[in-house]
């Protein structure tokens, strides 16, 4: 039997080591270059995931369990410095002087947050009652209860949608999907904790776009007392006594609106990853106007990239749920397969 | 003066089939921009009109595209052109070009009615 064939993967997050996963398991000889300490990516944070609220770190562990069985080569706190093209294969070296044939490589390197200090008027890192929703699950992760920044109880708090998402001043025109439920999920996990509170989600359109999402949301309302005020946040200002003054106009009854609020928590967007642009520079592939890696199809090659052999799976080719990161993984994997195959 | 008997009464109802889309059309060719908004209202959070008295910018598209221009010229003069509404519109829409063309489009439009 011939030696088996060679592919590296890029970000060893959740598409990165499902795709690698798989592939190992397929008889490939997988190596994963991953930029952090460890692998797992951003859903190492996650505290709950929507819209069952299974706790992250199952979803983490049988990733991890399947990295441990299928046992390929994993090189942490690496990055990728070059890319040697050759006849249909690739010689990729890193930032350790490794230099690594590969016959195919993937490229799953994510998503990044996006930095809501870019929206100054919503005064984040500037007003200490104003926090992320990455905060916020990293704090519900911990196990902490949520307070203000003085460590009250919020009795008011402000969840503001599409920050850095739909947003042409932040350059990002497209939706990043997954907020709208993070939202409800969030809100409806402070309810639990703080039953006393108010709670309000101001949003410009709604978009529960997966099956149970709805119900959620329903379910917020119905159980959990959540308001929904149609209208986008202009800004925000810190009163005296650290609660903040947020204005919005409230669309549907036509009046500007403003709310005192002992806590607000900015739903921030995903964009392209450094990492995926800089992946994007080294194979030489198309992005989508939104920064994202360009699918060869649509709707058909949803893995393949622009150039052959260079396969994509997850965030790196915009905003995805952790199932679909993982459908999209799985995807890849068999699409290599393929592509190896007849090689 | 008759005192009783009928009134017409005007329908409620937005009736597109007599929509007269000229001013709008106008507006949106000089500022094609207007076209993308998507009715937020972060331009009437932050305007500093219409905290004080009953004005929403963001309801003179919606009703220029309903064609419900009456009242449309007294309204946009509550607007101060302070430009404020334009620093927040996440769309990026420049919206004191489009109150500028309305009041001259206004004008205009006045004079070929009559």
């Amino acid at each position: 039997m011939s030696k088996p064939k060679k592919v590296i993967t890029i970000g060893g997050g959740v598409a990165g080591t499902e795709v690698s996963s798989l592939l190992a398991e397929l008889g490939y000889d997988v190596t994963l270059i991953e930029k952090n300490s460890q692998t797992g990516g951003k859903l190492n944070g996650w505290s709950h995931l929507f819209p069952t609220g299974r706790p992250a770190a199952q979803v983490a562990e049988f990733l991890q369990h399947k990295v441990q069985r299928n046992s390929f080569k994993t090189i942490c706190q690496t990055d990728v410095s070059q890319v040697v093209f050759g006849n249909g294969s690739f010689l990729v070296k890193t930032s350790g002087d490794e230099r690594l044939p590969a016959d195919a490589v993937v490229i799953s390197t994510g998503f990044d947050i996006f930095d809501a200090t870019r929206k100054e008027e919503y005064g984040y890192s500037v007003y200490e009652n104003v926090i992320t929703s990455v905060d916020l699950e990293n704090r519900l992760k911990a196990g902490a209860p949520i307070t203000t920044a003085a460590g009250n109880k919020p009795c008011r708090i402000a969840f503001i949608h599409c920050v850095g998402s739909r947003d042409e001043k932040c350059g990002n025109h497209h939706c990043s999907k997954v907020c709208c439920v993070t939202g409800v999920k969030q809100a409806t996990e402070l309810a639990k904790q703080l039953p006393q509170a108010e709670i309000f989600c101001f949003y410009m359109d709604l978009r529960m776009f997966g099956l149970p999402y709805e119900s959620m949301y329903r379910e917020a309302q119905e159980k959990y007392n959540i308001q929904f005020i149609r209208g986008r946040l202009s800004e925000a200002a810190e009163n005296a006594d650290g609660t903040l003054q947020i204005k919005a106009e409230d669309t549907l009854s036509g009046r500007p609106l403003k709310m005192q609020v002992d806590l607000v928590v900015l739903l921030v967007g995903m964009v392209p990853g450094k990492n995926t642009a800089h992946m994007a520079d080294l194979f030489e592939l198309q992005r989508e106007p939104n920064g994202f890696l360009q699918t060869e199809d649509p709707h058909l090659f949803k893995n393949r990239s622009s150039r052959k052999g260079v396969f994509l799976a997850g965030t790196c080719t915009g905003p995805m749920t952790v199932d679909e990161t993982l459908d999209h993984a799985r995807s890849a994997a068999l699409d290599i397969h393929h592509y190896l195959q007849n090689k | 003066m008759n005192a009783f008997g009928f009134k017409l009464i005007e329908p409620r109802s937005i009736d597109f089939d007599q929509f007269d889309g000229r001013l709008l059309n106008e507006i949106l060719e000089k500022e094609p921009s207007f076209k993308i908004c998507l009715s937020c209202g972060g331009c009437t959070a932050t305007c500093n009109a219409g905290t004080l008295i009953d004005f929403n910018i963001r309801k003179m598209n919606l009703l220029l595209r309903r064609g419900e221009i009456t009242g449309l010229a007294r309204e946009i003069d509550k607007c101060m052109l302070c430009g404020k509404c334009m620093l927040v519109c996440p769309r990026g829409i420049n919206i004191r070009n489009v109150i500028m063309l309305l009041k001259k489009g206004l004008v205009q439009y006045r004079n070929e009615n009559i």
